[in-house]
């Protein structure tokens, strides 16, 4: 055996060796407890941060009409369809008024009659009055005969007697007449309540406005208070946003929020918070909040699914850190801060957050402070850690 | 002095390089057989610390929310925020089901949870958390999702916002966590041709569609279609607090099944994935038999091929403890040659598994020490025979 050949053959297998137990070091080092943790970190730096909510909802009407029968009946006629514009005043259906005709002719014919009574009482009154003038000339002239005793005192009496009944005959044909007036009073304001209700079977347009829906058939019965019509005006659609509680912070009247339709996910609409609803819904745990459109677009329909973002306001000057930093612990919230280059967990208190993930910092934190932002494990106290400027996909 | 072994291995290196990278080869399957097993355990792990959770309250009566179904109203956990040593409850719901991505699919477990809440995954790879409280998520990296994507979960689209690792089921199907509202929503909504079909049958029922009682069916249909049910509360406990104690007041008064961690850990370990467990392991001892089989075999024959050579030896005078020696030597350092090759390659090929290896350092040492001593043992046997080599052999026959 040469020696040079046996040289060759060490070195040979000196190299091998050296990768393997490179190739081992590599392996030990990199996975396992003593490798380091790979993370990204941010120095914390005083900015800005816009505030937002975000929420789902519904466009509804803010005027919408049922329009129904104030009595149980069957339904006659219907006049509108569904997406028929309508105006105030048109009758949009009918109620069948069954036997009211027939009561309004009774009633027409007991007012006749009771006109006729009224000209039978006035005759008898006047026939009353008649009687009583003579009965009263008669008695006037018996009390002269009797005073110069040309008549017996009961002759004169019996004339008396003759007027006073003729005044009480007259009274009581006087009554009789304003009995058979209040009668006749009577029965025109019965005739005029049916003629009424003939005419509140005539259902009716309140506003100018749009029909939603046509909810039943002429033929079909109906109780009092159910719609036959829904009618909207198309002019006070808004938005019913439902926003999250936890995050309804700084919800004010006349913010400007953003709506997009999910018929035109792409093209965002501008709007303002409206009005803020005092109840909001205990169950879903959301503020309900309603939402107008700058411009209402057309063909916009009822019950369209929205989503909405209302900014709460301008932005906020602070310590700015993304969210992914942010830890919560049963205490609140915590940042793993960098000092000299090991993970310390930092409790911290924090402000408002916006949509695109950064929170405000309120207390906990310095500008100038290394806070890790997202890391490949779960990190511990003084755990060792590298720092990389991205832990996925392509460097940027 | 010469080292007899270093000279042998010297003279015929390939030989023995390659033995042992064959060896290392199969100590590296081994040894990742035993990654698999300890990667499902872990699964199972990481389940639970993901959820960030002390004390798992489900239905009561079941062993929910990951071996058993559990549905519990979305309200429960007002009730136990108010419980002593309680510091956080929030409720979640899982739903394990394809998610689209594109054209194709991904199997993941679909998390519900309250942003900020217990159930959140704890650290991010990239992206934020979720802060609108619809249509985001947050997905794990295994589920090929990348910042900006949309996936669709039944009938709406959420944007990625955030990416995670190691957010994973107890069957390894990484997790996309959305807002529980949607998920809710997910999980109970039925389809729309269903919904149609269940109004249409309301509707044809004479007593829920009564002709005097308007706006009854209305209201009938619309509790049809919501669902205000979750599958889990995850609680916290106060620091200070006892978390078995805070779990035993759960279950006696709110008549609600509490967990607590180990308890959890049980379920999960050796109730849900205890079949594929013990599966895996059946074929982790086999494997390590038959590795331990072909190790002694290797180291035989290597000794038998050097017969000759071990009897010239003899017959110069050596001395039978060098022989020995340079035997145990040459089975230990292929031994030592075949751990680290195995090792090397056993992680440098577990990342491409679909469902996550772990290789513990433990599992490692207890690894070298059982290849030495199988390479300590083989070499006796192999050392025997050498022994009683007559040095005759050397010259003739």
């Amino acid at each position: 055996m040469k020696p040079g050949s046996l040289f060759s053959r060490k070195a040979g297998l000196g190299l091998l060796a050296a990768v393997l137990i490179v190739g081992f070091g590599w392996v030990v080092a990199r996975s396992g407890p003593l490798s380091p943790i790979r993370v990204t970190s941010l120095r914390v730096e005083a900015g800005a941060l816009s505030p937002a909510i975000f929420g789902i909802g519904t466009v509804e009407a803010r005027r919408s009409y049922l329009i129904g029968p104030t009595a149980a009946g069957r339904v006659r006629a219907v006049h509108a369809d569904v997406g028929e514009r309508v105006r105030a005043g048109q009758v949009l259906a009918e109620i069948d008024p069954v036997d009211l005709d027939e009561r309004l002719r009774s009633s027409e014919a007991a007012h006749t009659r009771a006109t006729s009574a009224v000209a039978a009482a006035e005759a008898l009154r006047k026939d009353a009055l008649a009687r009583r003038q003579l009965a009263e000339l008669n008695a006037r002239r018996y009390r002269d005969l009797g005073g110069r005793s040309f008549v017996s005192t009961s002759a004169v009496e019996g004339k008396q007697q003759e007027l006073d009944s003729a005044a009480a005959t007259l009274e009581a044909s006087e009554a009789n007449l304003q009995g058979a007036r209040q009668e006749l009073r009577r029965l025109q304001a019965d005739q005029d309540g049916l003629l009424q209700q003939k005419r509140n079977l005539h259902l009716l347009a309140p506003r100018d406005g749009l029909v939603i829906s046509r909810d039943a058939e002429p033929g079909s019965t109906v109780v009092a208070g159910q719609a036959v019509l829904r009618v909207v005006e198309p002019e006070s659609l808004w938005v019913k946003a439902r926003l999250d509680q936890g995050r309804s912070r700084g919800l004010a009247v006349g913010q400007a929020a953003e709506i997009v339709l999910r018929s035109h996910a792409s093209t965002p609409l501008a709007g303002k918070v409206a009005r803020i609803e005092p109840l909001s819904d205990s169950v879903t745990e959301e503020r309900i909040a309603m939402v107008s459109f700058e411009r209402i677009p057309d063909g916009l329909g009822v019950g369209e699914m929205t989503e909405v973002t209302i900014n709460t306001g301008s932005a906020q000057p602070g310590l700015v850190v993304p969210n992914a930093a942010i830890k919560p612990m049963a205490q609140g919230a915590g940042v793993w801060k960098l000092t000299e280059g090991k993970p310390r967990l930092t409790p911290v208190k924090l402000g408002n957050t916006s949509l695109d993930g950064a929170v405000l910092v309120v207390a906990g934190l310095a500008a100038g402070d290394e806070v890790v932002v997202h890391s490949e494990r779960e990190l511990a106290e003084g755990a060792q850690v590298k720092v990389v400027s991205q832990l996925v996909g392509a460097p940027r | 002095m010469i080292s007899l072994a270093g000279r042998d291995i010297l003279h015929s290196w390939p030989r023995f390089v390659l033995t042992g990278v064959g060896l290392g080869l199969l100590i590296g399957v081994t040894l990742t057989m035993a990654g698999v097993y300890r990667g499902m355990v872990d699964d199972a792990r990481a389940l639970l610390n993901n959820s960030g959770a002390d004390i798992w309250v489900v239905q009561q009566d079941t062993q929910g929310p990951y071996a058993e179904s559990s549905s519990i109203h979305d309200d429960a956990y007002r009730s136990l925020r108010v419980l002593p040593g309680v510091a956080r409850a929030a409720s979640v719901t899982y739903l394990t089901m394809q998610v689209r991505r594109g054209d194709i699919d991904v199997r993941a477990m679909v998390v519900g949870f309250e942003p900020g809440q217990p159930g959140e995954p704890g650290y991010l790879v990239a992206g934020r958390q979720i802060t609108r409280s619809h249509y985001e998520a947050v997905a794990d990296v295994k589920t090929g999702f990348q910042l900006g994507d949309t996936l669709r979960i039944r009938r709406h689209d959420y944007r990625v916002v955030g990416l995670t690792r190691r957010m994973v089921s107890s069957g390894g199907d990484p997790m996309v966590f959305i807002p529980l509202k949607d998920a809710q929503e997910a999980q109970f909504l039925k389809d729309n041709d269903a919904i149609l079909g269940e109004r249409a049958r309301t509707a044809a029922n004479p007593a829920l569609n009564r002709p005097g009682v308007p706006g009854l069916l209305e209201a009938l249909q619309a509790s049809q279609t919501a669902n205000r049910n979750v599958n889990a509360v995850l609680v916290q406990v106060a620091p200070g607090a006892d978390t078995a104690s805070v779990a035993g007041e759960i279950r006696r008064w709110k008549h609600l099944q509490a967990y607590t961690r180990p308890q959890m850990e049980e379920i999960l370990v050796s109730k849900l994935i205890a079949t594929s467990a013990r599966q895996i392991g059946m074929f982790l001892v086999i494997l390590a038999i038959v590795s331990a089989a072909i190790v002694a075999f290797i180291i035989y024959t290597m000794t038998l091929g050097k017969i000759r050579e071990i009897a010239v030896l003899k017959l110069i005078g050596t001395r039978n403890r060098t022989i020995a020696g340079m035997i145990l030597q040459q089975a230990m350092g292929l031994g030592l040659i075949g751990f680290m090759v195995g090792k090397t390659a056993a992680t440098v090929w577990a990342p491409f598994f679909p469902k996550y290896v772990l290789l513990e350092p433990g599992d490692a040492a207890r690894g070298l020490l059982v290849v030495m001593v199988i390479c300590a043992l083989a070499s006796t046997l192999a050392i025997r025979v050498a022994l009683r080599v007559d040095p005759a052999t050397a010259i003739g026959g």
